[in-house]
């Protein structure tokens, strides 16, 4: 169980923010932090981490207290047991992937060193030095060089974000093996909603430096009943006459749609401007473009 | 015609001399500005700078008043420790140690903060201690940077004049280097043993530099 209170004052990019979360997490599941940015998602990790020292409140793992304010308690990051997996990976430029990799293991433990090669299906590049990676091989040493300490608790920083969506997805399922087969507590800060439904059990939807919502990502994500009624949310991007109608044209996640609108509807719509679309009584046909490589 | 090397090798002791305690100094030094938040750290700056712009003279001639037997710390070196500076050649390492400063920090301190700051939050994760972290993470990563500084503090020191003449005068086996040297031989205008000199120091810092340059590409291509 991991129970953490964080309260600090950020000054952000779009003016100062005032953090304030609290949270309770189970022991070896799988949580997302999902927001904006600037919502102080990093933010907290590096907290959990020991990175960032917090103003007040407290961090409890397991029953070790790595932070408590008012105790004056603040953990190294040494003494905890985490690993973190940072967006710009941080691999030792100088080291090969087996010595990054091995740089974590108090001593030098090989068999465990090679275990975690032959899982991360690294074991073929282990001389290999960093700057001549690929992105998703670069990830896995990342990963794997993250875990190598056994942590207690795994921080994910966006770690799939530079990756293109077939690698993610790649990634994806081996990132969820490899915690079912260790059963680590992790904690994944992402903005890729396919990525959240995906690998976590619990999302902690956070706005403005606070917990907005948590739950299940049914919970937080999807409209509360089935209803055939479809509501998306949208971009204005062009709004033009054609004879008595508008035709508005809408980015829709990365799909463009030409819609048609009554001059009621456009009267107050810019371009730039967020919409809601709203289809009602709905019956939609799905059709598989492509497989996912989950078996 | 016989050539007297004493003041050649005499230099390039110094100079070996100085670059080695510019190492131990100039790495910590560098670490601490690149890292550092405190409010005085521009005027730490200044002063590591300070012997770019100075002129040798200026610097020669504070030493030298420093290091007189007549003033406080003088006094002191010699009643405590039975050093003497003035005329000297630990005077003279003290010296050139002082002026070549920024030639070792620089280049240390600008590889210390190119370095992306996860790297050492990356072993701090993995339960590394800073000293660790210092020897196996960051200085193996700016190697360029240390044979840099290491190149431009030796050279700077064989080049080194106007401080040496200051405080170390001209006395030959002690402080008599070859930059003094040449200004010697000329002064009693003999072209031929200054020529001697001028040349092996051309020499030797030309390869000393070309060194540098290969290696520092081979490097980069290796990193």
């Amino acid at each position: 169980m991991i129970e953490f209170s964080l309260g600090m004052q950020l000054g952000s990019a779009s003016g100062p923010l005032q953090l304030d979360v609290e949270a309770r997490i189970e022991s070896k599941s799988f949580v997302t932090l999902f927001g904006p940015s600037g919502a102080g998602k990093t933010t907290i990790l590096r907290m959990l981490a020991g990175l960032i020292q917090p103003q007040r409140g407290r961090i409890v793992v397991d029953e070790n207290t790595w932070f408590d304010a008012e105790r004056r308690i603040n953990l190294p990051p040494q003494q905890r047991a985490i690993g973190f997996v940072f967006q710009d990976y941080a691999l030792f430029p100088n080291l090969t992937v087996r010595e990054n990799i091995a740089y974590a293991v108090p001593r030098e433990d090989r068999r465990w060193v090679d275990e975690l090669l032959e899982l991360t299906g690294l074991h073929m590049l282990h001389a290999r030095m960093p700057s001549t990676l690929s992105g998703g091989q670069k990830q896995r040493v990342a990963l794997a060089r993250a875990i190598a300490r056994k942590p207690a608790l795994l921080l994910l920083d966006e770690a799939l974000s530079a990756l293109d969506l077939s690698l993610r997805s790649q990634l994806q399922d081996e990132l969820a093996a490899l915690h079912r087969r260790f059963g680590l507590t992790t904690i994944m800060v992402s903005h890729e909603l396919g990525e959240v439904f995906k690998l976590s059990e619990k999302v902690l939807r956070l706005e403005g430096g606070r917990i907005v919502e948590s739950g299940s990502p049914r919970e937080v994500f999807l409209q509360k009943r089935l209803s055939g009624r479809l509501n998306l949310h949208a971009q204005v991007l062009d709004i033009r006459q054609e004879d008595v109608v508008y035709i508005v044209t809408l980015l829709i996640g990365q799909e463009v749609i030409d819609v048609v609108a009554s001059e009621d509807e456009v009267t107050h719509l810019r371009m730039g401007d967020n919409v809601s679309v709203a289809a009602r009584a709905i019956s939609p046909y799905l059709s598989k473009t492509s497989a996912s490589m989950r078996h | 015609m016989s050539h007297d090397w004493q003041p050649l090798l005499l230099t390039f002791r110094l100079a070996a001399i100085t670059t080695l305690i510019l190492f131990v100094i100039g790495i910590p030094l560098a670490y601490w500005i690149a890292h550092t938040r405190t409010r005085i750290k521009p005027v730490i700056e200044t002063l590591v700078s300070m012997p770019l712009v100075l002129p040798p003279s200026v610097l020669g001639f504070y030493l030298l008043l420093a290091f007189s037997p007549q003033n406080a710390f003088g006094q002191w070196l010699e009643q405590w420790f039975n050093i003497r500076l003035v005329f000297s050649f630990a005077g003279l390492v003290v010296g050139s140690v002082i002026f070549s400063l920024p030639f070792m920090v620089h280049p240390i301190q600008s590889g210390f903060q190119n370095l992306p700051a996860s790297l050492v939050e990356a072993s701090r994760t993995l339960g590394k201690s800073d000293t660790a972290t210092l020897f196996r993470v960051l200085l193996p990563n700016i190697k360029p940077a240390l044979l840099s500084g290491a190149v431009l503090s030796f050279a700077h020191t064989v080049g080194e004049f106007g401080v040496i003449l200051m405080i170390g005068g001209n006395i030959p086996g002690v402080t008599k280097v070859a930059s003094i040297a040449i200004y010697d031989e000329v002064e009693s205008l003999n072209y031929a043993g200054a020529n001697f000199y001028a040349l092996v120091l051309f020499a030797v810092t030309f390869a000393i530099l070309l060194t540098v340059y290969v290696m520092n590409k081979k490097l980069l291509k290796a990193g």
